[in-house]
């Protein structure tokens, strides 16, 4: 085993049980234990909502697929990846004051809770929310715990069910103990960890590759290609690239563990602070990951497997004990994308179904109890199927977030933007959204050249439109006779 | 539903103006970055320019597009965004208020 890098890494899995314990604390304190373990009481400040942000949407794609298919595409992905700086603002401004207020005037906990009250307690709002926050998120989390496992097991040599096991007790310790303070505040530690392993594995790419000029003259010559916006074997279509906007830019608010975040900031002041950290830090750390992708190539040319780029490349460039620890920051995106996901599924199970309309007045022990008990098995269960992942699954986080955001995004948006919303439009939309998107997942993707998301999110406004307009008369009627 | 709350609300005329801000962020950022991006580097590579090492059209729509934006977004939140209440209770907080 190579000590000089596990013992950085163990010092990390001690800070991130640290902060899980500290957080413990506020759990046992709260006498409003529901606010408290799934939305930290609504008291996060700017710095850690913005940290928080950035670690949960930051994910093993960002730091292990993004910087791959950068090392495979060259500069073009890169281009590609800069849509992401929209959502450092887009997202805080969109939702904004009024996702905020509504939060508090329904005194909603989830984003499912948003939704009910909005659409007139609609059963089946709930009904098709939870189901697909449950199983497409359940899918996606399988596929970040796969790729943890993976990093610990090519970083410390150890097999993969025993890197598994590490990684999700790690995980579901502080998860439990802590619910969602103790995910921002490790969230926090992992979006400085993640800052501050880019900017020392990118100086030492570009100091192995002889600079920036010598890099991207020795890319030029290998590929021309490479070094231009469209990918290097000319694939990536101006029409492709621009879709990324929706995907991974704006599309973003839609996804229900960033959404909630809008929910817990402590005031404005801190949504403001959020906007403009939050803007600097990931379009940071998106330049620097994928161009470390990039360089890589020069200074690493022929890796094999895209995936591993990132690890080879911080062992290549950096001594032992200093990769230990910036590798740290791969895996810190993807225990704060888990441990967020983790929760939101937990809470759509929880207060979302079983407070809901199985046992609408628990007592509060009842609730932490279960609460803990959901949060156990969803987490033994996600073991079990990391083990070994049936194809099933793996077919379904293929599409796990733009299925999500084909669903929600405009039964959010228009929820909070438009008057004459109301259920008709939303349950329509979201069914329209995750049907659209499955059909053309399957069988025509890249529809006229763009991203399979487009046009379920286009699909999904147009019946939202309509089916609200068509179902106005209805709302209008139960509301008189009420 | 409580559509009278919806449009009494003072607050949300200014979360309204501070979404279309982010709406028209979002529109100034893909212009600069699609245009530099293909405007730029569209042209056969033997023809490129450099800035810093990058190709310029890089350079332009990546580099310096992401510097703009942060200065945008920083100008527009200390410049145009109010801070408001997020309470129902104490609906305007006037000694907190004005511009942040």
């Amino acid at each position: 085993m190579n000590w000089a890098v596990v013992i950085p890494l163990m010092t990390f899995f001690f800070i991130i049980f640290g902060a899980g314990f500290w957080s413990l604390r506020f759990v046992k304190k709260s006498n409003q234990f529901l606010h408290e373990y799934f939305l930290g009481s609504r008291e996060l400040g700017g710095f850690v909502l913005a940290m928080t942000m950035i670690a949960t949407y930051g994910s093993a794609s960002s730091f292990i697929g993004g910087p791959g298919a950068a090392y495979t595409q060259g500069l073009g992905w890169v281009l590609l990846a800069m849509a992401q700086v929209a959502t450092g603002y887009f997202v805080l401004m969109v939702l904004g004051k009024k996702f905020a207020i509504y939060a508090r005037k329904y005194d909603a906990v989830t984003l499912i809770d948003f939704l009910r009250k909005r659409y007139g307690n609609s059963r089946t709002v709930v009904f098709i929310s939870a189901a697909s926050i449950i199983i497409f998120l359940f899918s996606a989390m399988v596929a970040q715990w796969v790729g943890g496992a993976r990093l610990i097991e090519s970083l410390t040599g150890l097999e993969y069910t025993t890197a598994l096991f590490i990684f999700a007790v790690t995980v579901l310790i502080y998860v439990i103990i802590g619910g969602f303070r103790a995910v921002a505040l490790t969230d926090m530690i992992q979006g400085i960890v993640m800052v501050f392993g880019t900017l020392i594995i990118l100086i030492g790419t570009i100091v192995a590759g002889g600079g920036i000029s010598a890099i991207i003259t020795d890319l030029a010559t290998e590929n021309p290609n490479l070094i231009s916006p469209f990918g290097h074997d000319g694939s990536l279509t101006p029409a492709y690239v621009s879709s990324f906007w929706i995907l991974v830019g704006v599309g973003v608010l839609a996804l229900p563990q960033v959404a909630v975040r809008a929910m817990s900031y402590k005031n404005a002041r801190s949504m403001h602070r959020a906007l403009i950290v939050g803007t600097c830090v990931v379009g940071f750390i998106m330049l620097g990951m994928h161009l470390i992708g990039v360089f890589a190539r020069a200074v690493m040319p022929g890796i094999e497997v895209p995936d591993t780029v990132m690890p080879l490349i911080t062992m290549e460039v950096l001594p032992p004990w200093l990769a230990g620890m910036v590798l740290a920051a791969p895996l810190a995106a993807i225990m704060s994308t888990v441990d967020s996901l983790l929760l939101i599924v937990s809470s759509a199970v929880v207060k979302d179904i079983y407070l809901n309309y199985i046992q609408p007045d628990a007592e509060e022990k009842q609730v932490r109890r279960m609460s803990f008990l959901v949060t156990s098995i969803l987490g033994v269960a996600i073991f079990a199927a990391a083990l070994s992942p049936p194809d099933l699954l793996i077919w379904m986080n293929l599409f796990a977030f733009g299925g999500l955001q084909s669903a929600f995004i405009w039964p959010i948006v228009m929820g909070l933007y438009w008057q004459g919303a109301n259920k008709y439009g939303a349950v329509t939309a979201m069914v329209t959204g995750i049907i659209t998107y499955a059909c053309i997942h399957n069988f025509y993707p890249h529809m006229f050249g763009v991203h399979t998301v487009v046009f379920p999110v286009i699909f999904s406004f147009m019946t939202f439109v309509l089916a609200s307009w068509l179902g106005k008369d209805k709302v209008m009627r139960s509301l008189k006779s009420a | 539903m409580s559509r009278d709350n919806h449009q009494n609300d003072p607050r949300f005329k200014i979360a309204n103006r501070e979404a279309l801000i982010g709406v028209g962020l979002v529109l100034i950022n893909f212009g600069w970055w699609y245009g530099f991006a293909y405007g730029l580097g569209s042209g056969p590579v033997e023809d490129y320019t450099y800035v810093f090492g990058f190709p310029a059209w890089f350079f332009y729509s990546c580099i310096l597009g992401f510097i703009v934006m942060a200065v945008l977004v920083l100008i527009v939140v200390k410049g145009f965004f109010t801070y408001v209440s997020f309470e129902d209770n104490e609906p305007d907080n006037e000694s907190e208020g004005g511009q942040e």
